[in-house]
């Protein structure tokens, strides 16, 4: 990296600051429609034996009954440790894979299984940005070409139209307009980054699948790029599938949060119920690990649960619960049934067989009468499963009030 | 903990000595643009038993300096000058078979990738029981019965089987607490934490935390935390220092430094990470422009290009005189590198509001009271 394309950089950041006041993500809009729908969504990678033959010996369940929704113009995060399959559902989303099973819709449109032909049309309404800004731009094509790509590609513009708009795209993204034809090695982690912003943006899409988008970022490089984010979010009313780790950009991003754990989401719900009002015992681990600078402020640290071990491997994870063998308050029925994600509030889900606020988990499974069986997990020839627990994207208009032990209603 | 280190740090320092004293450290590598100045005089202190955290964006310098003090600048074209005192030796004088001796026994370094740092053709015990052996002459018997002992105590389950794995064979965390168990199995009196943690998930982070923490308890070594991370500071660290393009821009006990920063950059550090009980309504405000090019640093203060309140300091300071490290408005033990007269009151009502608007009030009064 030169020195000179550093301090020409600056101007350029210092620009878009002011530029635009969006709040954009604050706020979910009430009743937005959903622009993408995933339901029971599965991908399971074959394991091959090693050898001449090849057999498959068993599957990575990556991504195992995973169903959301994602409204027009909003944010809906996915969160979770490294292996729990959020990037891969990033991947199925953007159809860079395709499903095992369940269903994809964009826009009411049925996109699973779309072929190559028909993912052309798609690749304008759903774009991604990539986690690491050094291998996600072709070292040997300059700036101009890789942002105008898209455009020559779809062929949406005129040759002798393309740099224009990729011009207007570079300073939307708060680089320097008259930088097109350098390459991606003269710029700095964050330029580079909004680059594969700029990228993203050419088509114009509906939805964006972020990526860990900050996390190779330094951290006063990585407000830069939220803010970028969500100023794009306010003038274009994008949709973003937000995926990242860290739990306070996202809570800071999206009005609407999803915490996976090892191919299946633990809770889902907005901002309020997932950050203040968590009841799976896993996002309340989550919460509690991340390290809080304002503890020095304010006196002491809050009390850490520590969850034991490693995620298990997802080519043969634990049976029922996939969380028991780290969860503190597991007991026999976890092992036996898997827990259905249960909706406790109007936006929120959590799947649990024994939810509750950190401290206040029922002792007693909430879930034992629906799935038709004793506390223990055994067969209750007495009761009669609920047999409509089949897992909705999005959310219904009733729900089990676990404060007041009754069905609320919206 | 981050508490008990206010109170103390003026005093303790007289009686004992510090273990660890660098003075005008400096790290330069001549290139054939010209000279790069990873690190221009860096100066600390550090006592047995406490850490230091050194927070910076990548390229300040801080990896670099640690380096230094593992002599692992040695035999590159680095030009490395200045005092690095180690229990009253300094590491620069001793020759490079002196250093080695020294190196893993008195001094240590946990690297932020663990599996870019062990061998992949070896297994883990073997290489545990290797950094033994150099210190130690002892038989590969004994020198693996004791990377045994060390993976039981960093926590690794069923240590006499995992003790013959290859470290591919582990996960992320675990091979983070074999390289813990190698770097503590000679009972090193510092110990050098690169971003340990950074690789590594939320609640494995806060395992190996809390297991160095337990460790450094248990030995009474003094640790060097490296980190970009403002929490991870939070909790480990009893003095911070807060370093930008080769220099310590702000250096004191840990909560001085967060509950009143003195240092423009320390405030955009502290800005610019949401918070998990933050107002999402509001913007993050992020530090301006990049990094500066430690080729050829800004004139002046480093930060200036950078920097929201430069129009508040008189005249041309910023841009064309480099601030000392000097004590602030708060007491000798918080230095800062600033021309800004009175950053206490503009952190009070123009960065607090912005970052934490609940702690406005409060917290001054309560950070006043405690250093009377």
């Amino acid at each position: 990296m030169t020195n000179e394309t550093i301090n020409q950089g600056e101007p350029d950041d210092m620009a878009i600051a002011p530029r635009i006041e969006g709040r954009s993500a604050a706020v979910a809009p009430a009743d937005a429609k959903p622009i993408l729908e995933v339901d029971g969504l599965r991908m399971y990678f074959p394991v091959r034996s090693p050898g001449l033959i090849r057999r498959t010996v068993g599957h990575v369940q990556a991504v195992d009954g995973v169903s959301f929704q994602v409204a027009e113009a909003t944010s809906l995060g996915l969160v979770g440790e490294s292996g729990c399959g959020k990037s891969t559902t990033g991947r199925l989303i953007t159809r860079l894979y395709e499903p095992t099973a369940g269903a994809i819709r964009f826009e009411g449109q049925d996109i699973t299984h779309a072929k190559a032909g028909e993912l052309k049309p798609l690749r304008r309404e759903i774009q991604m940005i990539f986690q690491d800004p050094y291998t996600s731009l072709n070292p040997r094509q300059t700036v101009g070409s890789i942002v105008g790509a898209p455009l020559a590609i779809h062929k949406v513009l005129p040759k002798d139209k393309i740099l224009p708009r990729v011009q207007e795209l570079l300073e939307v993204v708060g680089l320097n307009p008259e930088h097109y034809n350098r390459y991606p090695h003269e710029f700095s982690g964050g330029q580079r980054q909004r680059i594969g912003i700029a990228r993203a943006l050419t088509l114009q899409p509906k939805l964006l699948v972020a990526d860990e988008p900050v996390s190779a970022l330094d951290v006063s490089i990585q407000a830069q790029v939220v803010n970028l984010l969500q100023d794009i979010q306010t003038e274009f009313g994008v949709a973003f599938l937000f995926i990242a780790h860290d739990l306070a950009i996202v809570r800071h991003f999206c009005p609407e949060i999803a915490v996976m754990y090892l191919g299946k989401i633990v809770e889902i719900g907005d901002r309020e119920s997932i950050y203040t009002n968590a009841h799976h015992p896993y996002t309340q681990a989550l919460l509690s690990a991340v390290p809080d600078v304002k503890q020095a402020a304010t006196g002491g640290r809050m009390e850490r649960i520590r969850l034991q071990g490693d995620v298990p491997s997802p080519i043969n994870p634990p049976s029922g619960c996939r969380f028991r063998t780290r969860c503190p308050i597991a007991q026999e029925i976890c092992a036996r049934h898997e827990p259905p994600l249960l909706q406790i509030g109007r936006k929120h889900k959590v799947a649990c067989h024994f939810p509750g606020r950190l401290g206040e988990a029922p002792r007693e499974p909430l879930t034992a009468g629906l799935l038709g069986v004793d506390s223990e997990g055994r067969p209750d020839p007495g009761a009669s499963p609920s047999t409509d627990l089949v897992e909705q994207p999005g959310y219904a208009d009733t729900w089990f009030d676990l404060d007041n032990k009754s069905i609320g209603r919206a | 903990m981050s508490t008990t280190s206010l109170s103390t740090a003026g005093t303790a320092a007289s009686s004992s000595g510090p273990l660890l004293s660098v003075r005008e450290l400096q790290v330069h590598f001549p290139t054939q643009d010209g000279v790069v100045k990873a690190v221009n005089g860096l100066t600390f202190d550090l006592e047995a038993g406490k850490t230091l955290g050194i927070v910076g964006e990548s390229g300040s310098g801080k990896s670099v300096s640690s380096m230094a003090i593992m002599g692992l600048h040695r035999g590159t074209n680095a030009k490395v000058s200045g005092e690095i005192e180690l229990a009253g030796v300094n590491l620069l004088d001793i020759s490079a078979d002196e250093m080695r001796r020294k190196r893993g026994r008195d001094v240590s370094m946990i690297f932020q990738d663990p599996l870019s740092a062990m061998h992949p053709y070896y297994t883990v015990g073997n290489q545990i029981a290797e950094a033994y052996r150099v210190h130690h002459s002892v038989s590969r018997k004994i020198a693996k019965q004791r990377a045994v002992e060390m993976l039981d105590r960093v926590g690794i389950p069923t240590p006499d089987k995992r003790v013959n794995d290859y470290p591919h064979q582990f996960s992320g965390g675990m091979r983070q607490r074999a390289m813990i168990a190698m770097g503590l199995i000679n009972d090193p009196g510092l110990l050098i934490a690169d971003e340990p943690t950074t690789a590594l998930d939320v609640t494995v982070q806060a395992q190996i935390l809390d297991l160095l923490q337990d460790l450094q308890r248990e030995f009474n070594s003094a640790v060097i935390i490296i980190t970009h991370d403002l929490g991870v500071v939070a909790e480990m660290a009893d003095d911070v220092l807060v370093m930008y393009a080769g220099r310590a821009v702000e250096h004191g006990p840990c909560k001085e430094i967060l509950t009143h920063p003195e240092m423009p950059y320390t405030w955009g550090l502290l800005s610019s990470v949401p918070d998990l009980s933050g107002d999402t309504g509001a913007r993050l405000v992020p530090i301006p422009g990049n990094p500066p090019s430690l080729l050829n640093p800004p004139s002046g203060c480093a930060f200036h290009p950078r920097c929201a309140h430069r129009d508040k300091v008189p005249g041309d300071l910023c841009r064309t005189e480099l601030p000392l490290l000097v004590p602030g408005q708060r007491g000798a033990h918080h230095t800062k590198r600033c021309h800004l007269p009175n950053p206490d009151a503009i952190y009070a009502t123009e960065v607090l509001p912005e970052i934490a608007p609940d702690l406005v009030g409060g917290a001054g009064e309560d950070g006043a009271e405690e250093l009377r």
